[in-house]
């Protein structure tokens, strides 16, 4: 026990504020799902010229809260035919994969607190993992388990076959995601993702066959060496987490409503606070593989800081502050990925199955292959024959 | 590895979880069966024919078998991934370049034989 609870921090004071740190982070992405449907409800409002909810507050803003005491009043309700454990503990599953994978994504610089009153250095992300990747992909891929508990056990058809659905769509396009990364691990050399965006900082700037071309006005992301890379994972995200165009788990024509068919009230909140958690964590990890995470264009932390401290003339100030313009800098990065899926939903109508299984086997699995494959041969090839 | 605080979110989830929906039920209360249709399973207003061993196209379990295969094909390409620049800056470059290449061959060999013998066709 105590060994593992020591790596949350050395002090008392560490662990504490480490593991208040996670429970911060798993509200923060449960105050965001809100946020995020009424973006849905009003973009999608703006993309198909209607109004959409603006009856209640501001903008519609305080609908939210309208439809959270609508989830109070309604009935607890079990199917007679399903599994009663398996109904109840499915919503609550859904949560933990995308709260727990979300944890491993930094969202800024370390806070360097150095007073007479506390010196630590904290990280601003649930817990760091140096196998980042691994873990990300691992426990956000448990998501499947969910999905099928909730068919099994809710006893319908509908739901069962909205569940098997999900869970081949699921295996299927996790081929290609985890090959599509197969890419970014070679250029990097890492699994941290902590590593991964400390190597995108500065300006754009890579040797190859002997020469070294540097460009002063662009960053070093990860897009400018795998922009094949970066679309595969992309669409593979979709996929994983069962949006249009890859929502066939409920496509409402032929499912009814898929897994969650049998479902309603706050039990259907939580698989959504799971669903829009998995967009979360896939855009999160867009902003870290390929747009330089925390970094703010082609400036590293470092320069960062020494503007800051110019400005402010104070260290202690400088450090607060540099974490918040990173902070606000991955925000800006992880709201307009997010906006792009809702987009994305909205313009695009559903695959139909056979489709959707051939693209992900027949298209993105070859193409992801052949990422890695080129992405291989230019480091070896670059590295060894210099002319 | 920060398993003390993976174990303990885990845990503060699953209570969060719990609470809710106990709460839910405190304020909602419990569905009362004012009929029998209201707690059947939804199936677009016809009665409900009771089978659960609802019969499922052996394609999903194809797919299910084919991912394993070609998942651990794909795990094993990451420790490989992550050293390849410290293989060549070793000098073992061309060896574990070219061994990670006939690893593929076999790979791509594989899934042109799963499309050929039309494992992956769904009608």
């Amino acid at each position: 026990m105590t060994s593992a609870m020591t790596s949350m921090g050395a002090t008392g004071l560490e662990i504490t504020v480490n593991l208040i740190k996670t429970v911060l982070v798993f509200l923060m992405m449960v105050q965001a799902v809100p946020i995020l449907v009424w973006l849905e409800r009003r973009g999608s409002a703006f993309i198909q010229n209607r109004f959409g909810p603006n009856r209640v507050g501001p903008l519609g803003l305080v609908q939210l809260l309208a439809d959270a005491v609508k989830f109070l009043t309604k009935e607890d309700f079990v199917p007679e035919k399903g599994s009663r454990f398996m109904f109840y503990a499915a919503p609550i599953f859904a949560l933990i994969p995308a709260a727990i994978a979300y944890m491993a994504i930094p969202m800024s610089v370390p806070l360097k607190l150095d007073s007479a009153m506390i010196k630590a250095t904290f990280l601003i992300q649930g817990f760091e993992i140096n196998v980042g990747i691994v873990f990300v992909l691992g426990v956000s891929s448990l998501a499947a388990y969910t999905i099928l508990m909730a068919g099994w056990g809710s006893g319908s058809k509908y739901s069962l076959m909205g569940a098997l659905r999900a869970s081949a769509q699921i295996i299927s396009y996790e081929l290609a995601l985890g090959l599509s990364i197969v890419g970014v691990i070679l250029l990097y050399g890492s699994f941290s993702l902590t590593e991964m965006i400390a190597a995108q900082q500065g300006v754009l700037k890579f040797s190859m066959f002997g020469y070294t071309v540097a460009c002063d006005y662009l960053p070093n992301w990860g897009i400018f060496y795998q922009p094949l890379g970066m679309m595969l994972f992309f669409a593979a995200t979709f996929a994983e987490s069962n949006r249009l165009p890859f929502d066939l788990a409920e496509g409402e024509a032929e499912l009814v409503a898929g897994f969650h068919t049998e479902y309603g009230g706050f039990k259907m909140l939580m698989f959504f606070i799971g669903e829009y958690g998995h967009m979360m964590i896939a855009s999160g990890l867009m902003a870290t593989f390929f747009f330089g995470g925390y970094s703010i264009w082609s400036y590293t932390p470092q320069e960062v800081y020494q503007w800051l401290y110019a400005w402010v003339g104070s260290a202690q100030l400088a450090n607060i502050l540099n974490t918040a313009v990173h902070f606000l800098s991955y925000n800006i990065k992880f709201a307009f990925f997010l906006w792009i899926f809702i987009w994305v939903r909205w313009t695009l109508p559903r695959f139909r199955y056979d489709q959707l299984m051939d693209i992900g086997w027949k298209t993105m699995l070859p193409w992801a292959l052949a990422n890695a494959m080129i992405t291989a041969t230019l480091i070896f090839v670059g590295s060894y024959f210099a002319f | 590895m920060p398993l003390g605080g993976v174990i303990f979110i885990t845990i503060f989830i699953a209570t969060f979880g719990y609470i809710l929906i106990r709460l839910a039920r405190l304020t909602g209360g419990v569905a009362k069966k004012t009929s029998q249709a209201k707690f059947d399973i939804y199936e677009c207003g016809i009665p409900v024919e009771e089978k659960k061993d609802t019969k499922i196209s052996v394609k999903f379990y194809l797919t299910a078998i084919l991912f394993i295969l070609f998942d651990i094909e794909i795990i094993f390409m990451y420790p490989w991934a992550v050293n390849f620049k410290n293989f060549i800056a070793m000098g073992a470059g061309a060896f574990v370049f070219i061994s990670m290449f006939v690893f593929l061959s076999l790979f791509i060999f594989g899934l042109w034989w799963e499309i050929k013998s039309k494992a992956l066709e769904w009608d």
